[in-house]
This record gives structure tokens, C-alpha cells and sequence, in this order.
């Protein structure tokens, strides 16, 4: 095919929305309407991919739409912290939409064309966010995803989901209208353009004071980034179906939120401007106890996918401390970030849900010695925790890295010990998970101890005796039931994703490039 | 003919009203009026086209010259609302036939269009005339036919609400009429342009004080402006539901209309906003009712009710926007006269379809609607979003303007109170939503099915353009800037 690059840019976002028509056609058909999105899925990857050879060939990729209001326009723009982002949302929908397939048909889901419905719209509205040349695309995209995901999260339709619903919308609505649409306003006011502009779009002179209450204004008002006091939205999302939580609350919606937060800092207000403003400080503090508690909470959940949705906030709040530092160290280890977190906790996601199908479970106490039963999964969800913590052999290594020396750099060893502090409470919060799996009848302090002191077994072994006795029954049950993973398109979907985690970090040249290339402008 | 456009605006309602008698067959007459009032429309296209062209068109009735005779003086800014109000009144008309026919008797159908007509006419004529004793001649013709359009409903507090409409609408005509005498005992004029030229001279009189603050009292009472407002969620919820569309719609926009034209071309921007204090005053009472009407909408268990607050809650922000007394103000002014409407006549159409399918509009009926009535439902939920300012509709357009023109002036503790303002939609709008879509019908309702075609045509057609005008805003935008230029004698 001999598309221009300017016309796959505009399918990008046009063939997602297509595909709701075809899918509305075709609802009463499920193999055919399941076809139908992953049609779409590949033709979008396919047009990702070719645009992305574009960037690296060095084409300039812009298109105009429509002049919304005299001097707003919504246009289209592709650089590399766009490129990046497009890339993983359209390789993970298609990831998603397998795992969707084995899972909400064996869990029996009702009104799954709505949802395939409004999964395209969503991906839609991300590559809109994704591509978008200026503020006001990407605040009309922006208002899209919050409203076409709010059926998917309230699909289940009980009481519970509603007002999970209720705060989902009322968060990230009021945020966006209150906070953002008047930081968006006065930029517009102040700064007479909402171009994007590598280097920002307000002049030397301006007021700092008013820049500093702007960027205040961005960071509220960007709810989806999930900086605390506004990240309630996030766990209450989470009684949407499993498939949801993974692509669009650990990937699509948060990302898009991160995502923006880069944007304005990078493009809005530029690097050097950021790095002088009475308010950054303040923020990257808030950011940091937005990372500490965050962890702090999700240690206290039973549930698991509550548990990873504060996971999510927390690592948020990584993403924001690199935007906000201002160096070029800490832009790269937020976007390299946003690719390595999106890797690691969808994984997670997708586990979490394939042990509710398999074994109906959702809470933490009750999935000791699992691992008899789901041993890949649970593999699975080692390796994507030790993408979360950050350690080799996975993709989280790198971005912790450049984070981490984008604080050194300037010097902010607070956020230092933050980052370091919260690495450490995610190992205690995720690593049991899996390991209690495989060795329901260790508790893992005991086991740690174990391994650093080998030698003294007696003690030890008393005591992992008296373990064993606690939990045997749970233990004996577990037994004698049989392998039970999730249904085949889910596990391929978990298996891939797994993967993923484990080849950035052989092979994290081409992301590393195109990370680096955020703040050289794809030169 | 052309060169008589300007009545012809006025007549051809006026004369078909008496005519839908002679016919007597209610569907005969509905397909007259429909006509009638498309006429109407495509004068007003014709109108504004010819305006935005060549300008202001003067139209001397009778052929008596313009300060002694009836002057018609149509410009930018009576030009669109008169492209407003015809429009509105056809799409509205065209579901009409259907919908009273659960609601009003059938000996009474002609009757209703007769008034209908009537009070097509009235509004036109006010908006169309450049003479201030015809303003209130026009403003009697559309109110009394009101005052029986609403008294028609089928509920019997339709009759107490008509009743209190009539009364504080006959205080506000008389208050209107006493400024204008008022007005002609100083000037010896009742020419619009020439009150304008010849008030300045004896502006530091108290008559003029006094005529200035009765017509301003009397159209803030017509334009419902809080706390002048207590005449209008009854009517609005009592009336048939028809009815409600077209006045929601348009009635009150002529009233904002009468203020704008009173206080800048007639008074002068000067005299409203510096010699009298009127931008403190309606900044206040525009912010006060505002919140004060959205809250009481959250509250209401008539949907009908519900969405009368909140248009009260609207018309705050029209008088926000006009307190500012700057280009952009007046420009989200206007433009969300225009934006309102859409989305108001949109959704009472859906709730008059929603009331010929169930019968009422209590937010407990509404159960398990949105699987019921999915397009009805589709259009109330995406009104209600153009209600919020979500971007791509019409509502977003007016939030930026307003926005604007705010931060222009540097008062951000308005900008944010504004902006807290539209959360207050959010939580009216979603609750019918929640009931609609989350709650299982009730065991003892019959289930209902989607409106007819004649209520799902017009609703649609006024939704889209509730998404149409919300991305080409080249109309709406031009028109009303240009139209708040040439009041500030700004040369576009």
C-alpha cells in the first residue's frame, strides 16, 4: 500500500472509530465482531509501525483538521514521546483484546458489544491524545477518554459499580474542568498559542509567579495522572472487568494522564522554565508522598487489583517526579517509564484476572499455593513484579535507572531516598504474592532469613514447621486439584506481555532512542 | 419582495394564525403551521445572509419615514435571533402533532396552533421592530398566547403556574411600559435610534433614571434573571411539553435579547454601565443564580422542573457574559443564547417524547430507560454533555468564550466559580443517567417503546446540530462577534 505518512496519521485515530460501526453490525455475530476488532488492532499497529519508520527516516508527519475556534485548531503532530506512546497502547489493545476474548467469555460477561465499542472509542481517544499538536486537541481527546471509558467501568452495572462509576467521572471531570480547561484558558491568554513548541510557548519574561500557579493548575488538573488527593478515581475504576483495569488503568487512561504531564512540561513550559519556577519544588514533593503513600496503602490491600491500582499510583508518581526535574535524564526516565510500567503491570492485570476466572479468587490471603494450579501465570507475575521493583532481568531496570539519576543530577536526594524507599516497599508488596503461591507453607521472612543464613537450620526449621502446621490445611485442599490456567487466547495474551518485560531489557536500543529523542525533537 | 422581508418576517405568522381556524382539521392545520413557520425560517435566512452583506436593512411600515412610522430595523444582532426563534419553532413544530395529541384535547388542537402562531409572531415582532411601543405591543401578542399555551397542560397546576405567569408577566410588561412612557415624556420620541440620539441630552434626569430601571426590572422579570424567577419552573413544567420546547428554547432569549438592545443601543453603553452600576449588580445576581438554580435542580424529581432550574441557572451565565459590558462578553452572550438553545429545545423534546411514551416525567420512571428508549435516552445524555461544556458541542463553545472574557478582565475567582458552576450540571445531568441506565425497570411498569419518528427526527436533527455548531463554529462565532462589535460600535 502507498498511504502518505499524513494519511496514516489521520487513520490512526479514524479506524478505531470505525471499527464501532462494524462492531455495532456485527454484535449479534461474536467470532465475527471479536474478528472485527482484531482487524482493526493489526491494520492500527500496522499504521503505528510505518509511522514510526517515518519519524526514524526524519519526515516532519503533521496534519490539520479543523479550526475549532479562531487560533484553536485540532491538528495532529507526531514526535517521538507521542510515537512511543501510540506504539504501546496500539501493540497492547491487540495484546488486550485476545486476553478480553478468553476472558469475558468464560466469566459469561453480559453487553460485550458495548464493550468492544467503547474499548475502540477509547483507543481512539488515545491516539488522538498520542498525536496531537497542541493543548486543545489534546484536551478534547482527553475529555473523550474519561467519557467513553465510564461504561466500561461501570459495565457491570450493580450498585457497586455505579458508584465506583460516580467517582471515576466526578474526579476526572471535575479536575479536567475545573483545573485544567482554566489552565488551558489562561495559557492560551498568557502565552497567545497552544502549540506545542519543544522548549515551551511562554516568552522570557514571563511572570513567574503566574507560570508557577499554571503549572500548579496542569499537575491537579491532569486527574488521570493520579497525584494525590485526586487519585481515588483509579482504585474505584477498579470494578470494571479485568480487561479494563489492565489496558486502560494501567496503560491507556493513567498513561494518557503521565503522558500529558510530559507534554506540558516538556512542550508548554520547556525544561528551562520548569527548572526556575517557585512551584516545581513543590510539586515533586507532593509527587514523591504521592509515591511513598501510595506504596505505603497498597500494602494494606487484600485485594489484589486494589493492591495494583495503588501500584499504579505510586509508579504515577514516578513518572511525574522525572517530568518535573527538569533534566533531561529524568524526561527520559519517565518515558522510558511510561513503556516499562505499562509492560509490567498489565502482566500483573492480566494475571490478576486469569486467577478470578480460573479460581474465582480475588483476594490476596486466599491465593497461597496457587501456584500448583497456575504455575505459569504466577510465573508470569514474578516477572512482572520484578519489572515493577526494577531489577534485572526486566525493562523496569532501565527507567528506575535514568529516573534515579535525574535526581542525583539535581541534587534531590529527598526524592532519592523516596524513589529508593518506594523500590523496596514494592518488592514487600508484590513478592509474596507469587512466592506465597509456590510455597504456601514458607512465610517469606522466614525464608529470606533461610537464605542469608543458611547455616543455623535448626531454629528455622522449627519455626517453618510451625508454618506449615498454620496453613496445612489450605495446603492439603490445594493438592489435589489439578492444573487450571486461564483460558488459551488469555494465557498466549499474558505469555507475550511477560515477554515484553523481559526484551527491554535485552533490547531497550530502540525505546532508549526514541526516549532520548523527546528533547532533540526526533533531529 | 425581498425589499419587504422584514414584515414579511412578522406577517406571515401573524396572518396564518387567524387561517388555522378556517381549517379546522388538526392535521391540516399542524401541516400549515409547520409551513408557516418554515416560511418563517427561510425569512430569517434570507435576512441574515442579506445583513451580514449589506448591513443594516431599515424597513419603513406603511411607508411613513422612520421617526414618525413604524420603523423595522433589522441588524446583526436581531437578524440571528430571529434565525434562532424560526428555527427553532419549525423543528419543535414538527413534532407537535404527535405529542399533543396524548396532551391536549382534540377540540382544543386548533386552538393551539392558532396561539402557537400567535406566539411565534409576538417574538418575531419583537425582536424585528426598532420602536419601543411596538416592543411592547409584540411583547403582549407572544405573552397572552403563552399565558393560554401553558394554561393547556394537561396537569391541573398547569393552571395555577399559567396564572402566576400572568401575573408577574403583566408587572414586568407594565413595568416595560412605564419606562417607555417615560422614555416618549422626555423625548417625544419612540423611535429606537432616535431615543438613542436624543437621550444622552437629558440622561442626568431622574425620569430617565427611573425609565431606565423600569424597563430594566420588567425585562429582567421576562428574562427570569434570579431572584425575578419564580414564574418560570412551574410554567416550564406544567405547560405541554411542546409548549416547553419552544418557549425554553426561545422565550427568554427575547427577553435577554430586549435587555441587550435597551441597554446598548437605546440607553448606551455609558450610561448602563458607568452612570449606573449594572455590572456589579448583574455580575452578582448572574453568579448568585447560577448556583442557586443548579443546586435546586439537583434536587428535583421532575425531570421538566429539573431542566427549568437549570435554564435559569443558564441565563446566569448569559448575564454574566453581558455584565462584563466588553466585545467577548457580549460575544458568549450571544453565542450562548444560540448554544442554549440547541440544547435545551433538544432535550424537551426528548423529555415530550419521554412524556407521550410514559405519561409523565418523574425521575422514578425513568428506570431502565436507557434500554428502552435508547435513542430518546442518547439524545438527553448528549444534551445534558452539551449542558456541561464537554469540548465538541455547543456548550464548549460558550464555556471558552465566557472563559475569555473573564480572564480578560483578570477576575479569576469568577472564572473558577463558573467553572464550579458547570460541576453542579455534572451531577443534575448524571443522575438521570444513573436511573436510566443502572436501575432495572420497576415490576409494575409496563415496559414502553422507543419515541415515534416524529419526536426522533427533530430531536436528532437538534442534537447534531449541538455537535455540528460545537466543531464549525464559523457561523455562530461570526455572526455574534460581529454582532457584539457593531453594539460597541467597534468596526469589525
Amino acid at each position: 500500500m502507498n498511504l502518505s505518512l499524513e494519511l496514516m496519521l489521520q487513520l490512526t485515530i479514524i479506524i478505531p472509530f470505525l471499527a464501532t460501526l462494524a462492531i455495532v453490525a456485527t454484535g449479534h455475530k461474536p467470532n465475527l465482531r471479536e474478528g472485527v476488532t482484531i482487524t482493526a488492532c493489526l491494520v492500527l499497529i500496522y499504521l503505528v509501525v510505518n509511522l514510526y519508520q517515518g519519524l526514524l527516516l526524519g519526515n516532519s508527519i503533521s496534519v490539520f483538521w479543523w479550526e475549532l475556534l479562531p487560533g484553536l485548531s485540532i491538528s495532529f503532530d507526531i514526535e517521538p514521546l507521542g510515537m512511543l506512546f501510540a506504539l504501546i497502547a496500539s501493540f497492547l489493545w491487540l495484546i488486550t483484546t485476545f486476553y478480553a476474548i478468553g476472558y469475558m467469555r468464560s466469566h459469561a460477561e453480559k453487553n460485550q458489544t458495548r464493550f468492544y465499542l467503547c474499548f475502540a472509542i477509547a483507543i481512539s481517544a488515545v491516539m488522538g491524545i498520542a498525536f496531537s499538536a497542541n493543548l486543545f486537541t489534546l484536551f478534547i481527546f482527553y475529555e473523550v477518554l474519561t467519557l467513553s471509558t465510564y461504561p466500561l467501568v461501570t459495565h457491570a452495572g450493580t450498585e457497586k459499580a455505579k458508584k465506583g462509576g460516580r467517582i471515576y467521572l466526578g474526579i476526572l471531570l471535575s479536575t479536567s474542568i475545573v483545573f485544567l480547561l482554566l489552565a488551558i484558558t489562561s495559557t492560551w491568554f498568557v502565552a497567545g498559542t497552544l502549540e506545542f513548541n519543544l522548549g515551551g510557548i511562554f516568552s522570557e519574561d514571563v511572570d513567574k509567579t503566574v507560570a508557577g500557579v499554571l503549572l500548579v493548575l496542569f499537575i491537579f488538573g491532569i486527574g488521570k495522572a493520579a497525584i494525590m488527593p485526586f487519585h481515588r478515581w483509579l482504585p474505584a475504576a477498579m470494578v470494571a472487568p479485568t480487561p479494563v483495569s489492565a489496558l486502560l488503568h494501567a496503560v491507556a487512561v493513567v498513561k494518557a494522564g503521565v503522558f500529558t504531564i510530559l507534554k506540558v512540561c516538556v512542550f508548554i513550559f520547556g525544561i528551562d522554565l520548569l527548572a526556575v519556577l517557585p512551584t516545581t519544588q513543590f510539586l515533586l514533593y507532593l509527587a514523591g508522598a504521592s509515591v511513598l503513600l501510595a506504596s505505603f496503602i497498597a500494602m494494606r490491600q487484600d485485594n489484589l487489583k486494589a493492591r495494583l491500582a495503588y501500584s499504579t499510583v505510586s509508579q504515577l508518581g514516578y513518572i511525574t517526579i522525572g517530568a518535573l526535574l527538569a533534566t533531561s535524564s529524568g524526561v527520559i526516565g519517565s518515558s522510558m517509564h511510561i513503556a516499562t510500567h505499562a509492560f509490567g503491570k498489565i502482566t500483573l492485570f492480566f494475571c490478576a484476572g486469569a486467577i478470578l476466572v480460573s479460581l474465582h479468587k480475588s483476594k490476596i490471603s486466599e491465593m497461597r499455593g496457587i501456584g500448583k494450579q497456575m504455575p505459569l501465570t504466577m510465573i508470569a507475575f514474578f516477572i512482572g513484579s520484578l519489572s515493577i521493583i526494577g531489577v534485572p532481568p526486566t525493562g523496569g531496570t532501565w527507567s528506575k535507572w535514568f529516573l534515579m539519576m535525574g535526581t542525583i543530577e539535581t541534587e534531590q536526594w529527598v526524592l532519592m531516598m523516596i524513589l529508593m524507599l518506594s523500590s523496596l516497599l514494592n518488592i514487600a508488596y508484590l513478592l509474596p504474592i507469587p512466592f506465597h503461591a509456590f510455597f504456601p507453607n514458607l512465610s517469606l521472612n522466614k525464608a529470606l532469613k533461610k537464605a542469608l543464613n543458611s547455616t543455623s537450620s535448626k531454629e528455622t526449621n522449627a519455626t517453618s514447621n510451625n508454618a506449615t502446621e498454620q496453613v496445612a490445611p489450605s495446603g492439603m485442599t490445594l493438592t489435589k486439584s489439578q492444573i487450571k490456567e486461564a483460558p488459551l487466547p488469555s494465557l498466549i495474551a499474558i505469555g507475550v506481555t511477560t515477554l515484553g518485560c523481559l526484551v527491554i531489557f535485552i533490547y531497550p536500543q530502540p525505546l532508549y532512542e526514541l526516549a532520548t529523542a523527546v528533547l532533540t525533537g526526533g533531529k | 419582495m425581498i425589499a419587504h422581508l422584514p414584515v414579511l418576517q412578522v406577517i406571515v405568522p401573524l396572518m396564518a394564525a387567524p387561517i388555522c381556524l378556517l381549517l379546522k382539521r388538526a392535521q391540516l392545520v399542524w401541516l400549515f403551521s409547520l409551513i408557516t413557520s418554515g416560511l418563517a425560517f427561510l425569512i430569517s435566512i434570507l435576512l441574515l445572509q442579506q445583513v451580514m452583506a449589506t448591513g443594516v436593512i431599515s424597513y419603513e411600515l406603511g411607508g411613513w419615514q422612520a421617526p414618525w412610522g413604524i420603523e423595522y430595523r433589522i441588524d446583526k444582532l436581531n437578524a440571528f435571533l430571529l434565525l434562532i426563534i424560526s428555527a427553532i419553532s419549525t423543528i419543535v413544530l414538527f413534532a407537535a402533532q404527535t405529542s399533543i395529541e396524548k396532551e391536549i384535547p382534540k377540540s382544543k388542537h386548533t386552538l393551539f396552533y392558532v396561539l402557537y402562531l400567535l406566539s411565534l409572531t409576538g417574538m418575531l415582532g419583537i425582536v424585528a421592530t426598532g420602536d419601543a411601543f411596538n416592543v411592547f405591543v409584540f411583547l403582549e401578542i407572544s405573552s397572552l398566547s403563552a399565558y393560554a399555551l401553558i394554561a393547556l397542560g394537561k396537569d391541573r397546576r398547569a393552571l395555577w403556574a399559567a396564572y402566576q405567569y400572568l401575573i408577574m408577566g403583566t408587572i414586568g410588561a407594565t413595568f416595560i411600559l412605564i419606562g417607555i412612557g417615560l422614555m416618549y415624556q422626555m423625548t417625544g420620541t419612540l423611535n429606537m435610534v432616535d431615543l438613542s440620539q436624543r437621550l444622552p441630552e437629558v440622561a442626568q434626569t431622574r425620569t430617565v433614571f427611573a425609565a431606565f430601571g423600569f424597563v430594566i426590572v420588567g425585562v429582567c422579570l421576562k428574562l427570569a434573571l434570579f431572584p425575578l424567577h419564580l414564574w418560570l419552573p412551574n410554567s416550564y413544567a406544567y405547560a405541554p411539553s411542546i409548549v416547553t420546547a419552544f418557549f425554553a428554547a426561545t422565550a427568554t432569549k427575547v427577553a435577554v435579547y430586549l435587555l441587550i438592545r435597551f441597554t446598548f443601543s437605546v440607553f448606551g453603553v455609558s450610561f448602563s454601565f458607568t452612570t449606573i452600576p449594572l455590572q456589579t449588580l448583574f455580575m452578582a445576581l448572574g453568579l448568585v443564580g447560577i448556583f442557586v438554580a443548579s443546586t435546586a435542580a439537583i434536587y428535583q424529581k421532575n425531570i421538566k422542573l429539573l431542566f427549568a432550574y437549570s435554564s435559569i441557572a443558564q441565563i446566569g451565565y448569559m448575564i454574566v457574559g453581558f455584565s462584563m459590558a466588553t466585545v467577548t462578553g457580549l460575544t458568549a452572550t450571544l453565542l450562548h443564547m444560540f448554544n442554549h438553545a440547541l440544547m435545551k429545545s433538544a432535550i424537551f423534546l426528548a423529555l415530550a417524547a419521554i412524556v407521550y411514551r410514559l405519561g409523565n416525567v418523574q425521575l422514578s420512571s425513568f428506570h431502565g430507560l436507557g434500554r428502552q428508549m435508547p435513542l430518546t435516552m442518547a439524545a438527553i445524555v448528549i444534551g445534558g454533555l452539551s449542558l456541561i461544556g464537554v469540548p465538541l458541542t455547543v456548550g464548549f463553545v460558550s464555556k471558552w468564550y465566557l472563559l475569555m472574557a473573564i480572564i480578560e478582565q483578570g477576575w479569576w475567582p469568577v472564572a473558577v466559580l463558573i467553572l464550579l458552576g458547570s460541576l453542579l450540571a455534572v451531577i443534575y445531568v448524571w443522575r438521570i443517567v444513573e436511573v436510566a441506565y443502572f436501575k432495572e425497570p420497576l415490576a409494575n411498569q409496563t415496559p414502553v417503546k422507543e419515541a415515534p419518528l416524529f419526536f426522533l427526527i427533530p430531536i436528532w436533527i437538534l442534537i447534531i446540530a449541538n455537535i455540528y455548531f460545537g466543531i464549525d463554529t464559523r457561523l455562530s462565532v461570526q455572526v455574534a462577534q460581529s454582532a457584539a462589535m457593531t453594539l460597541f460600535g467597534v468596526t469589525p
